[in-house]
């Protein structure tokens, strides 16, 4: 526990550095205006900006990237109340109550309730981290290849059994990620891997982040500009200081909420396929089963905001714990931040730890910071973001398609890369439209190269032994915990059948 | 074309692409067996997660014929007409300036793009235009080419040529 705590004061120092101080409210801001605008979320910002950090060394960079993320799930809540679309998919159960709190004039109360559920749930979830943190990377420092590979299979299988979606699209969505991993020089024998077309341009394999700009930059564009053609209508909102007040005082109406949503969310977060918007459908759900009046959810509930609003933000944290801890990204965003700790040459997983202190304790450091910047910058910014919400499309993508191009072209200086990152884009909006999921694609070509490599040295150890898996108990309860999980929606399905059944009977 | 025609199309050109990529890799001569002492070859995790690829996409079709995803029960169109137009556009737009950006230079294609987006698309005032116009390469140009010293594309030799003018100034100016 002490340990804990010098190490996080050294953190915190390090938050406070100039350049490190910047970068947060930088981030936060960044977060906001991502979060709020429809359509773009945090993981559209992380991989849009990524290219552009390389600025700065890597601690201030993913201190921003990290407020950045933290920043777009308070700035969803916005757009959810003001507008009555959820400014990332995080936000979407804040509507629910959002809207028509907006609609009976109470939207500086929803805000306000966004605002300060969020933080606490910022707030209790980054102190859960700082506990589970260290912990779990001294465990996790017992793992070899054989359990690197195991929990990676244990990540993919949470899409195929918790992610809800298609169940052959999603298996397609992974193994199209771990396939386009594999173009490029394999790194055991050194043989050239599917060169298409015997295009040179190949060998050096496709990066992670052409895939990420591809499919979240260009790809969810198109579908924004698609589902947002038409006009959306905006509530005004009245801020007064005496509102303020009364608004801050009726926090214990809420409270509860935000407790049990900043936890679960916590929690939900960091299952890889889980994430921040089912952990806040999750704690809405939760919230409307225990309060005492159900049936005002839906109508302008204050809980009904605070709730969802308290999670997602827990959550955004809780995807941060497997990524700094394991190398196992929680998130679609976490996995692009780790192919970013991969591109400034630092290694993820439980060295990270003890081979760059000053890297993890500084970002957690900076989460705690950043709780703060992003609550005060949050309530003294409405009004700036409800203008920034009336910018038009047509002057916001120009901007990002911008971003897409050179920041793909600036990371590897070729223009080869910036054709790929289109088609990428093209088929990733015409695979969404029928329902295939993205997400799952862009975690695999980040792991692709890491699950490929533990899975050959694995065997390369063993001698050719795939027992190797199983004879390890880690590696075989992680093994067991994923046939589970993907083995979850077909017997889901069965006893459903089954009690179909007995009850015809 | 509807939703269910393009789930079906789309099942299949996942399919092919999906041998193509096993064929791929066959035809390279990579080993897709299991290497005595060693352990997979190298040709092993990509032909075999393809043809998992392959078995995913069958099942899709499949579940198509069999009615089963809400997609292959659905003729609503697959691109709604109105907003096909803005689409296509953007798509063609991009695929535009990077043609563009390879034969007259970043900075030129990127003032061609505003142009298109904002006055043209967007019908906003020629003031916002050409605010656009003229921010988005100084932007661009301090940012990559300033801060981060990256070289972007200048396109061919004549457009190539004119730009370096500015670069000399700068180098003269500023270093």
């Amino acid at each position: 526990m002490e340990t804990i705590l010098v190490s996080l004061g050294s953190g915190l120092l390090q938050a406070f550095e100039p350049l490190n101080l910047f970068m947060i409210f930088a981030g936060c801001l960044a977060g906001l205006f991502v979060g709020c605008m429809p359509g773009l979320g945090s993981v559209n910002g992380v991989a849009i900006l990524l290219p552009v950090t390389f600025l700065v060394p890597p601690t201030a960079a993913i201190i921003f990237l990290a407020a950045l993320y933290y920043g777009a799930m308070y700035g969803g809540a916005i757009s959810s109340i003001t507008l009555g679309i959820p400014g990332a998919s995080t936000a979407v159960a804040t509507v629910f109550d959002g809207r028509p709190m907006a609609q009976a004039g109470k939207a500086d109360q929803a805000l306000m309730a966004a605002a300060i559920a969020s933080f606490i749930g910022g707030t209790v979830s980054i102190i859960l981290f700082t506990l589970f943190a260290p912990p779990l990377a001294a465990f996790a420092l017992k793992f070899g290849p054989q359990e690197e590979f195991a929990l990676m299979l244990l990540a993919f299988a949470t899409f195929v059994g918790l992610g809800g979606d298609d169940i052959p699209k999603t298996i397609f969505s992974i193994l199209l990620g771990l396939v386009l991993a594999a173009v490029g020089f394999d790194i055991i024998s050194g043989q050239p891997r599917m060169i298409f077309f015997d295009m040179v341009e190949f060998q050096r394999g496709i990066g992670f982040l052409v895939l990420a700009i591809g499919v979240y930059g260009v790809g969810e564009m198109l579908w924004t500009l698609e589902s947002t053609a038409g006009k959306v209508q905006m509530h005004s909102v009245k801020i007064t200081v005496s509102r303020m007040k009364q608004n801050l005082l009726q926090v214990k109406e809420y409270i509860n909420s935000t407790w049990v949503g900043s936890v679960l969310g916590f929690f939900v977060g960091t299952l890889p396929a889980a994430g921040a918007t089912p952990a806040s459908l999750m704690s809405y759900g939760l919230s409307k089963t225990f309060s005492k009046d159900p049936d005002s959810f839906g109508k302008g509930n204050v809980s009904g905001v605070a709730a969802p609003e308290a999670a997602n933000n827990a959550a955004s944290t809780g995807s941060m714990l497997p990524m700094i801890t394991l190398g196992i990204p929680g998130s679609p965003t976490t996995a692009i931040l780790l192919g970013g700790m991969i591109i400034w040459g630092l290694r993820p997983g439980p060295l990270l730890f003890t081979e760059s202190p000053d890297f993890v304790w500084g970002l957690i450091g900076s989460m705690y910071v950043a709780n703060f910047a992003t609550v005060i910058l949050n309530i003294a910014l409405i009004p700036v973001f409800i203008r920034v919400l009336a910018m038009p499309f047509t002057l916001l993508t120009p901007i990002i398609f911008t971003l897409c191009v050179l920041g793909v072209f600036a990371t590897t200086d070729r223009m080869f890369d910036t054709w790929i990152m289109l088609i990428i884009g093209v088929a990733a909006y015409l695979l969404r439209k029928l329902n295939y999921p993205v997400a799952p694609a862009v975690l695999a070509i980040v792991l692709g190269p890491l699950a490929e490599r533990s899975m050959r040295q694995s065997l390369i150890s063993s001698q050719g032994d795939p027992m190797t898996f199983l004879e390890r108990p880690i590696s075989l309860v992680c093994i067991l915990i994923a046939v589970a999980l993907v083995s979850y929606p077909m017997v889901a399905k069965f006893l459903k059948r089954n009690k179909a059944v007995e009850a015809a009977e | 074309m509807t939703v269910r025609t393009a789930e079906l199309l789309m099942a299949i050109a996942t399919l092919l692409m999906s041998l193509g990529l096993m064929l791929n890799v066959y035809t390279d001569e990579l080993n897709i067996g299991w290497v005595e002492g060693r352990g997979p070859g190298a040709g092993v995790w990509p032909f075999w997660l393809s043809a998992g690829m392959a078995l995913a996409s069958l099942a899709t079709l499949y579940r198509w014929f069999r009615g089963k995803t809400p997609e292959s029960r659905s003729d609503a169109p697959y691109i709604d007409p109105e907003t096909l137009f803005l689409v296509a556009v953007s798509a063609a737009s991009l695929l535009g300036l990077l043609i563009l950006m390879q034969i007259v230079g970043t900075y030129l294609s990127l003032m061609i793009f505003m142009v298109l987006y904002v006055r043209i698309l967007g019908h906003h005032s020629w003031g916002t235009t050409m605010a656009f116009v003229i921010g988005t390469p100084v932007f661009v140009y301090l940012l990559f080419e300033v801060a981060l010293t990256k070289y972007l594309p200048k396109g061919l030799p004549f457009f190539e040529e004119g730009f370096l003018f500015i670069d000399n100034l700068r180098y003269e100016w500023f270093y």
